[in-house]
């Protein structure tokens, strides 16, 4: 069997990622549309929240991938630390700027959400309050990232920023709900009897089906999304090592 | 190791506002805050915990920048790192060298500057006990910043952007400290809390810290 | 102690600059690199300071012995020469500084703040700090800078005597120290070879 690294190699990444776009691309396409479709015109209307509810199908997804995205992050970072891979710490990279943007999403829906049903834009809940240190734990590191010229000192920095920020953002997130018992409803989807009970907190099986769809759909657009940005960092780093080559003469 | 921390801090007290600076800011920005908020004493004494914390934090991120760059500038840091000093030790100096200039006098003024506050008669305790079991931590995820950051052209901004997410756990526990201080509720756990999180901070971070030093001075 | 390298490369921002870097010294002897500007000395001398790591190669000698001087002296402008000198002895554990002082005639300049010293005095005093560490191998970037002929004279004073006691140096200069019996490496010769670039075949180094 071929080992698992060999797909660190730049060119390979390519050449393989390549040939997965399309694929990942199209069911993407297929999961989203079926699920945000259905979702959005096929369910009923919550009895309790009314038609509201139905941000739903892009909320939790984006909000999936904004925590997934940073915990692949800190992976990839482990991975270059420990195996030194430069397409791993490109793939951090690259997937930075995708997971700020989930969060961004992910705030934004909930602010739209949680105005006809909390009468507020913004509640100083701890879940909205850690979505909202997380997505300052994307900037700064987007930022470093951006700061510092050398490619594999700017890895090496950010890889260890990403592995103090998983650290204290855990810890922001426990001190928050420390802080501030909040309004948002508990993690609804994932929770025991889910699918089964029908029970108002609860997401009822109605609308389960559309929203396991969408958020595959969110993380097929994630991967494609960061093999597609992988590239294009593996062919920037690729030019600034031929431009310094070049100067170096 | 002694003889470094004893060089900082003569260097911090010859080059003119190592203790000063800080603690000047700490008073301009209770009073700016004063002023923004009104003259009320009610109102103020309620927030005072909560503005000391904050005050104290943005005193402290405004030196963390010299921690490393001066050192870096005159070739001193690469001569450390090559001198029979764990990087580890190099760092953890450092912080105590910051803490010692810029948190402890912090600290020391904290009780004062809530006194033009108005702070209830009970929080003073909790707010200096805080403070001091607190502002070591900041010391420390300060210096980490600082390290991260040692060699980029304009790294200030930057720094304040990574170090201040870091300090919201430490903010949490410590205002949360305070203000049940000031209430006269029971501080216990927030107490136990901050303890941790400066303890561990300070038993880990290094580690970090002189990682990214390394890193850096290549 | 012997100082053995084998077949050392390395590389400054991902590009190699040298390769092949092979030399061996026994104590009492010294080593003057010499090359073109930008040809990778400083960069030779980091990697054997153990400050960056190098691209491949070996390096056996004791890391602990090594007193690095670089381009800048690691001064602190608002301490006098003596306290500049102890700081550092302190820090190697020692705390001698006169010999320092007098090799490289700075008593006069004992209470002198450094910053009010000139280039040339400053430059004597970051040398004289070598001195101090107690270490046997000298690295030395560029150590005459700004140095007139008298110093340069007490510079190679120094380096003879810190031979003579059985230690080493590697120098790298561009002007004549006045050391006929250093040995001399010229790493531009050693400029690191890049395979031909092609535009679609590259590997995890990107070039």
């Amino acid at each position: 069997m071929k080992s698992i690294w060999e797909y660190a190699n730049p060119k390979k990444f390519i050449e393989t990622s390549q040939a997965l776009l399309p694929w990942v691309t199209g069911l993407t396409v297929v999961c989203m549309v079926v699920g945000l479709v259905w979702g959005f015109f096929f369910t009923p209307d919550d009895y309790r929240q009314g038609s509201t509810v139905k941000i739903i199908y892009l909320h939790v997804p984006a909000a999936l991938m904004a925590i997934n995205g940073w915990f692949m992050m800190l992976l990839a970072s482990l991975i270059w630390l420990i195996r030194r891979h430069h397409v791993s710490a490109l793939a951090a990279r690259a997937a930075a700027p995708i997971g700020a943007v989930m969060t961004i999403i992910a705030l934004a829906t909930g602010a739209i959400w949680g105005q006809p049903m909390w009468g507020t834009w913004w509640v100083w809940d701890p879940r909205l309050t850690s979505f909202l240190i997380l997505f300052l734990f994307y900037l700064g590191y987007i930022a470093l990232w951006a700061a510092v010229e050398d490619d594999d000192t700017a890895a090496d920095l950010t890889s260890i920023l990403c592995i103090v920020g998983s650290v204290f953002a855990v810890l922001s997130r426990y001190a928050v709900h420390f802080w501030n018992q909040g309004l948002h409803q508990g993690a609804s989807v994932m929770r025991a009897g889910a699918l089964a009970g029908d029970t108002e907190e609860r997401v009822s099986n109605v609308f389960a089906a559309p929203l396991f769809l969408s958020m595959a759909g969110f993380v097929l657009f994630f991967v494609a999304l960061v093999l597609l940005r992988t590239q294009t960092e593996i062919r920037a780093r690729r030019m600034r090592a031929l431009m310094a080559r070049e100067r170096r003469g | 190791m002694i003889a470094l921390l004893t060089r900082d801090l003569k260097l911090a007290v010859r080059a003119g506002g190592g203790f000063g600076l800080g603690l000047a800011f700490f008073l301009i920005l209770v009073a700016l805050v004063a002023f923004g908020v009104g003259p009320e004493s009610a109102l103020l004494a309620r927030i005072a915990p909560g503005i000391l914390w904050v005050g104290a934090l943005l005193a402290c991120l405004l030196s963390l920048d010299r921690i490393f760059a001066l050192d870096r500038e005159d070739g001193s840091l690469d001569l450390l790192a090559t001198a029979p000093l764990p990087m580890e030790g190099i760092v953890t100096v450092k912080a105590l060298a910051h803490w010692i200039t810029t948190g402890l006098p912090l600290v020391v003024a904290a009780p004062l500057l809530a006194l033009m506050l108005s702070l209830p008669g009970e929080g003073y305790l909790w707010l200096f006990l805080s403070l001091l079991l607190g502002t070591p931590a900041l010391s420390v995820l300060g210096t980490f910043g600082a390290a991260l950051t040692v060699g980029l052209k304009r790294g200030g901004l930057l720094m304040s952007l990574i170090v201040l997410p870091l300090y919201v756990p430490t903010l949490i526990f410590g205002a949360e400290v305070a203000r049940r201080g000031a209430g006269g509720l029971s501080v216990e756990v927030p107490l136990l809390l901050l303890a941790g999180i400066t303890c561990a901070t300070l038993a880990l971070l290094p580690f970090a810290s002189a990682a990214v030093l390394r890193v850096n001075l290549r | 102690m012997e100082m053995k390298v084998t077949d050392l490369a390395v590389a400054r921002g991902g590009v190699p600059l040298l390769a092949g870097v092979s030399f061996t010294l026994a104590p009492g002897r010294a080593l003057i690199l010499r090359g073109p500007n930008g040809s990778g000395k400083t960069t030779l001398l980091r990697a054997l300071a153990g400050l960056q790591p190098p691209l491949a190669g070996e390096m056996s000698f004791d890391r602990e012995a090594v007193a690095y001087g670089g381009h800048a002296d690691g001064l602190k402008a608002q301490m006098t020469v003596t306290e500049n000198l102890t700081f550092w002895a302190a820090v190697h554990g020692l705390r001698e500084i006169d010999p320092a002082l007098t090799a490289f005639d700075l008593e006069g300049l004992r209470d002198r703040l450094a910053g009010t010293l000139s280039a040339g005095q400053k430059r004597r005093l970051g040398l004289a700090r070598l001195m101090v560490t107690g270490r046997p191998l000298w690295l030395l970037d560029e150590p005459t800078v700004s140095l007139d002929t008298a110093s340069v004279g007490l510079f190679a004073e120094a380096v003879r005597g810190h031979l003579a006691r059985g230690g080493m140096a590697v120098i790298a200069t561009h002007i004549e120290l006045g050391l006929p019996e250093a040995e001399v490496l010229d790493v531009g010769p050693l400029k690191a070879v890049l395979p031909a670039a092609q535009l679609d075949d590259f590997d995890e180094a990107f070039l």
